[in-house]
């Protein structure tokens, strides 16, 4: 265990993950480690941490770190520079295509990644100075079409209700969200109170997912049909007097239309129950069961918002609580569950290309209020791109100059083959990043800037319920590595833009944000933190966790809208009447089944920071896709097997996961693996790119798709110290273990392709193990007595145990009899050895022979009687004497016995 | 009245067969031993280990004198028998009287190959064969003498290794382009070189003995290649002959040894050989396991029982300048089978096992010799191999627990 120094303090930061935005305790270790423990005294985890957060510890690796600047010289080549002249070339070059091309060839992409400081520099160098909204954001992935839908119905992105929700609710309804696995310590408070006040829990997914294992009612829908669902609630809400005349009265418009397009939609429990091939009975129950329960939340997150009907389907949900007067009042409301750290705080400062800045909009008086606060005259006007459209642009050659700051578009765009090609055509690719390689940096890049990671940043994150946490820096940041805001402001500088970059801190950045989100306000937008806009240094960095709105003078406030207080123009709420639900492809006989995307219990996004922790590999450690048994027989797949998954956009080829739990006609695949660490499962090329008429959000999760078999000859698996390069035409993917990296590995090579491949990778001191005829090639290279590298390889189900070698890899030192059996791939354990052979006639070995001295053989020939050694050739007899001679007097062996104890 | 039975050698396959037939005839027969060397029967496999200083001369002794007298063994050692009359069944002895027999027993074993080249009569030329040679060699030893060994079998290597653990500065010089060529693969004999090179053994291979140089005693070496190698003493020891003499000169049939059917039983009616002298279905052992069958069966015949030998599989399994070395069957692997192997240099373990028709049907094994008797056994019973394949290169233990599984 890593020895902490006690003089070493604990630093209160905030997760790197998703959206709940746990505190965390990091405590140094002094050695560029941490160790990590969940903060009791922050409210959105109170302690509790989930298996992703609990294992940061071991991804604060320099491993693989980008450190300095680089730039790609004329020979094609990445070559260190320094940053001013990295700098001065980013700016350089995008003042030359501006000049050239007009603001609008330029784009940042940012992510839910960055923090809020981060975040708001580079909005206000995009959109108040270069003069473009090209200013788009990983979350448009993630949550936009729940940000579209919060504006439709409230009249700004507000999320009403508060985590405390959870904790008070009778009723939780889960829809699109595998909370169990994606937000863990949420789901864990959701269980909390179904233990203690007997919360019901309603999951509404295509997957049984984990999340349902706790429910007491499943609805497995059909994909893309939560509007129809949604509907029906309403029309039954209606039909039942379970509606709130009073609210909808005086606090909303368009209750009428909507209403009638409810009824058209799912105008009964049975029409519900067709329109979403649930049975009538379940719909039933989750009708009654809302209608009777006053303190209801519904809690929504990609499966709703990843959808190109998304916004409609956010604002079905919202329908059902604004008629009900459901909404931010204890234990009852609607909740955007959100997916990254700081997609909230994004949002807050414009990150998407349809927001300006502080949750104001592309209105003619809001760009007036932006301009004068930032004194910025040339600020954009007009929405920019969003993310799919903006790297269709990009590959149409209209936008030839992109910065993508912390994130893995070329991973997790849908079509990210296309969106991968376009990077390739940009004139400027600026990227900056913790990690020097991953599959946006290895699509051409030209100029790499290395960014603070996770544990040296400093700044503010906001949480799925709108608290804003500090994330604090408790490692010395390595190499150059600088602060994005800082990297931002230096090229605004050197852009002329030096006068509204002057900042010297996140601090300084905080504050300014914070004051812009009151410039003007007075309570007409719901985003107001001008009460932190004086903070001191110090008091920014002692900020404690607090939730928005936080307007000077006033107390924060947990909830909104429950005083029917909404902030459009006049105030009210609107009822939407959605589009009649569905999918935007049909499947056809080529493409008979529908993939669905999403994420695993251990991973997150495109694993730079979860691949690195052995612990979290350990889970699923294989790409693969779960169908349903029908589906497997019909295709001619098979569990554990292999499958190539075909779409209109891209292949992939994957373990094969049989299962239930997958509804018939739907396939499942995981998001995570890239390039970087698997060779054939980059999923996201497989999704269609169509996207929500209104948030730009992509439909990630109901791509036509096909499905064949896929045959490997050989598996198995290797294990190294250092990263290898695999030959070609291998299945692989890479997975972090204890002391190095593992592969699992597929082909349909020749053995002796493995072998010498080996003999190229692999030091001197090698073993090795090989049956040509029965397919079976096993090896490993040490040094002293540590693994170096190992290669199991067998034909189908026979290259070896990998988690008995996994653990003699993490050993530092294998003992002689470890080294022996390692090439066995099997455990050894319960077989007792016999030690080493003394008696090669008979093969009695030296452990046999020592306990029949032990057991009173005082000579050779005793020894003989009992165990036929040294009875036939005898030249082991001198051997057998001296084991004699050697043996413990009886008297002296209990005292030695106690000795090995006591030094054990 | 017991009938008279002359054994003729006092070596391991003699006392063996005393052994034998005292635990299945005891009384039966007069037994009277009657061997050249003047000792008791000794443990010749531990000749090197004697030189090498691992053990005492006198610990060799395979049985003490009570041992044969208590079994009521007339024992005559330091007499050579000279002539066999068949007809008269007497045995005549150098300096004493004949002795008459009912049946005899050759166990004359054999003697070391004195390779016919310029200089091998001169001083300072010997072989490894008894308990005066292993005293020679200790002299030169401690004289610190250069050694060259010809031959890279078993036998030069026990002898290098002996002289080099005694001190002497030894050079082992083969014909073959790998030692023990007879009992081990390439990659085996490669380990092994590498594993007795760092004992203190220089060895040359494909190096073909021209000549030995010196005026009255050693003092070089040449190779045919035109090498020469600084020498004070050569040892022999590229192969052995059969001791046959005897039986030669009696007009028993003889070929490269003495000729025996499968009751050990020469051409000449109650005479019988065996260990080393005896040629069985065309085969001549030099090992002591065969003799040992051998014995067993003989003493049974000799008892009335009924007993074949067979042949033995030969298997070499034993030590080598403290090198364990195993090998049985095919173990090169003729065409149409298959091999699999194990190899970890520094460990010092080299395996393979060759199967055929799925049947294990030969074995090498260096350094690493656990499980050596169970894959003989495997390969004398024939048995299936199929569902232990994959295991069966780790051990018994292993492969039958993999089988279960």
């Amino acid at each position: 265990m890593t020895a902490i120094d006690p003089a070493l303090r604990a630093t209160r930061t905030t997760c790197a993950y998703c959206g709940v935005g746990c505190g965390v305790l990091a405590t140094p270790d002094g050695n560029g480690g941490a160790a990590i423990s969940g903060d009791t005294e922050h409210p959105a985890n109170f302690g509790r941490l989930c298996s992703k957060g609990s294992a940061l510890g071991e991804t604060l690796g320099l491993e693989g770190r980008l450190l300095h600047p680089m730039i790609r010289c004329s020979n094609g080549v990445m070559e260190r520079v320094a940053w001013t002249d990295a700098l001065d070339h980013v700016a350089h070059r995008f003042h030359h295509i501006i000049a050239r091309d007009g603001p609008g060839a330029v784009a940042f992409y940012l992510s839910g990644q960055l923090l809020t400081e981060d975040y708001y520099v580079a909005n206000k160098l995009m959109k108040g100075f270069i003069g473009s909204a090209n200013v788009d954001t990983n979350s448009r992935l993630c949550m936009s079409s729940s940000v579209a839908g919060h504006k439709r119905a409230f009249g700004a992105d507000t999320v009403p209700g508060c985590y405390e929700d959870l904790d008070e609710a009778d009723l939780l309804v889960l829809t699109g969200s595998n909370a169990a696995w994606c937000h863990p310590v949420l789901f864990q408070r959701m269980l909390v109170n179904k233990q203690r006040r007997g919360a019901r829990i309603v999951v509404i997914d295509p997957r049984r997912t984990d999340t349902a294992g706790d429910a007491d009612l499943f609805l497995g829908l059909k994909p893309g049909t939560d509007t129809a669902l949604f509907s029906g609630l309403l029309v039954y809400l209606a039909d039942n007097g379970a509606l709130d005349r009073d609210y909808i009265e005086r606090y909303t418009a368009g209750f009428e239309d909507a209403m009638a397009r409810a009824r058209s939609i799912a105008g009964s429990t049975a029409a519900t129950a067709l329109a979403t091939g649930l049975a009538e009975k379940d719909v039933a129950a989750f009708f009654q069961m809302f209608a009777n329960t006053p303190r209801v939340v519904t809690l929504y997150s990609q499966g709703v918002n990843q959808s190109a009907q998304g916004t409609d389907k956010v604002n079905a949900i919202l329908n059902c609580h604004l008629a009900t007067g459901r909404i931010g009042k204890p234990g009852a409301s609607p909740f955007s569950l959100t997916g990254q750290p700081n997609a909230m705080g994004g949002r807050e400062v414009g990150g998407l290309a349809n927001q300006l800045a502080a949750h104001m909009n592309f209105t003619p008086p809001d760009i007036d209020r932006v301009r004068r606060f930032w004194k910025a005259p040339r600020i954009a006007t007009h929405e920019g791109l969003k993310a799919v459209q903006m790297f269709e642009a990009i590959a149409r050659g209209e936008i030839k100059a992109l910065w993508v700051m912390g994130t893995n578009p070329a991973v997790s765009l849908p079509d990210a083959d296309a969106a991968r090609a376009a990077l390739g055509k940009l004139e400027l690719f600026v990227v900056s990043e913790n990690v020097r390689s991953n599959d946006t940096v290895n699509s051409g890049v030209h100029v790499l800037l290395p960014a603070q990671a996770w544990g040296e940043k400093s700044g503010t994150v906001t949480n799925s319920e709108r608290r804003i946490s500090r994330q604090r820096a408790f490692l010395t940041p390595p190499g150059e590595t600088k602060p994005d805001w800082w990297i931002v402001g230096e090229v605004a500088k050197r852009l002329g833009f030096g006068a509204a970059f002057n900042f010297n801190s996140a601090a300084d950045v905080f504050r300014e944000h914070a004051a812009l989100s009151a410039f003007e306000n007075g309570g007409s937008r719901d985003f107001d933190v001008g009460a932190l806009s004086s903070l001191s240094d110090e008091a920014f960095d002692a900020m404690a966790p607090v939730q928005w709105p936080i307007r000077a003078g006033e107390a924060p406030r947990p909830r909104l809208f429950a005083d029917g207080r909404f902030f459009s123009n006049d105030h009210k709420a609107r009822f939407i009447a959605p589009e009649v639900p569905v999918l935007r492809t049909e499947t056809t006989a080529a493409r008979p089944l529908r993939l669905n995307t999403g994420r695993i219990r251990d991973q997150w996004h495109t694993m730079t920071r979860t691949g690195a922790s052995p612990r979290l590999g350990q889970h699923l450690p294989e790409p693969f896709v779960e169908i349903h048994p029908d589906d497997a027989l019909k295709s001619g797949v098979t569990d554990d097997s292999f499958a190539r998954i075909t779409t209109d956009y891209g292949q992939c080829i994957l373990k094969v996961v049989v299962s239930e739990r997958q509804q018939r006609g739907m396939l499942f695949a995981p998001i995570h693996w890239s390039e970087e660490t698997a060779s054939d499962a980059r999923v996201g090329a497989l999704v269609a790119p169509f996207t929500d008429p209104y948030s730009g959000q992509p439909e990630n999760k109901a791509t036509p798709a096909s499905i064949v078999p896929y045959e490997y000859v050989f598996r198995g698996f290797a294990l190294s110290r250092a990263l290898l390069a695999l030959p070609p035409q291998i299945w692989w993917t890479r997975v972090s273990v204890s002391g190095g990296h593992g592969y699992l590995l597929a082909n349909n090579a020749d053995l002796a392709g493995w072998q010498s491949w080996l003999h190229a990778a692999a030091g001197d001191d090698l073993a090795e193990y090989k049956d040509v005829g029965g397919g079976v090639y096993r090896a490993a290279s040490f040094s002293n007595d540590r693994i170096e590298t190992c290669l199991f390889v067998g034909p189908a189900r026979d290259a070896g145990d990998w988690n008995v070698v996994k653990s003699l890899f993490a050993a530092e030192a294998l003992s002689n009899d470890q080294r022996r059996t390692l090439l066995s791939g099997r455990s050894m354990d319960g077989l007792a050895s016999a030690g080493p052979v003394v008696c090669a006639c008979f093969g009695v070995g030296r452990t046999t022979i020592c306990d029949a001295i032990a057991a009173g053989a005082g000579t050779a020939a005793e020894i003989g009687a009992r165990l036929k050694a040294g009875t036939n050739c005898g030249s082991c007899i001198p051997e057998l004497k001296r084991l004699i001679a050697q043996a413990p007097v009886p008297g002296a062996d209990s005292d030695q016995r106690q000795l090995a104890t006591a030094s054990n | 009245m017991s009938e008279p039975l002359v054994v003729v050698g006092n070596g391991m396959a003699a006392a063996r067969l005393v052994d034998e037939l005292a635990k299945v005839a005891l009384g039966r027969y007069a037994i009277a031993v009657i061997g050249d060397e003047p000792r008791l029967a000794y443990n010749r496999v531990l000749l090197s280990s004697v030189l090498a200083g691992e053990t005492q001369s006198h610990d060799i002794e395979l049985k003490p004198a009570t041992w044969w007298r208590d079994r009521g063994v007339t024992l005559k050692y330091g007499c050579l028998a000279t002539e066999i009359d068949v007809g008269r069944r007497e045995l005549k002895i150098a300096n004493e009287e004949s002795v008459s027999f009912s049946r005899l027993v050759l166990a004359t074993g054999s003697m070391p190959l004195w390779l016919n080249l310029p200089g091998a009569d001169l001083v300072g030329v010997h072989t490894f064969r008894d308990t005066r040679d292993v005293d020679l060699l200790l002299t030169l030893a401690a004289q610190k003498k250069r050694v060259v060994v010809v031959g890279g079998g078993l036998l030069g290597l026990e002898a290098a290794y002996g002289l080099a653990k005694a001190g002497a500065p030894v050079t082992l010089v083969h014909l073959m382009d790998r030692l023990m060529e007879r009992q081990l693969d390439a990659p085996a004999a490669d380990l092994l070189k590498s594993l007795v090179e760092p004992k203190g053994i220089k060895v040359l291979l494909n190096a073909n003995t021209a000549r030995i140089h010196g005026d009255t005693r050693v003092e070089g070496v040449e190779l045919t290649d035109g090498r020469k190698l600084d020498a004070d003493a050569v040892i022999f020891a590229a192969g052995i002959r059969p001791n046959i003499a005897l039986a030669k000169e009696a007009g028993i049939a003889v070929n490269r040894g003495i000729v025996v059917d499968d009751h050990m039983q020469t051409a000449a009616p109650d005479i019988f050989a065996l260990g080393e002298c005896a040629e069985h279905r065309g085969i001549c052992y030099g090992l002591v396991e065969p003799a040992y069958e051998q014995a067993r069966v003989l003493a049974r015949h000799l008892a009335g029982e009924t007993a074949v030998y067979g042949g033995s599989v030969v298997a070499t399994n034993l030590k080598v300048s403290g090198v364990s070395v195993f090998s049985a069957g095919d173990f090169i692997g003729a065409d149409g089978s298959e091999t699999i192997m194990l190899k970890d240099i520094r460990r010092g373990t080299y395996r393979k096992l060759v199967i055929s028709e799925g049947r294990l049907t030969g074995a090498v094994l260096v350094g690493d010799v656990g499980d050596a008797l169970w894959y003989l056994e495997l390969i004398r019973t024939r048995e299936p191999v199929a569902s232990i394949r994959s295991g069966m290169m780790f051990g018994r233990s292993f492969a039958v627990r993999q089988e279960a599984a």
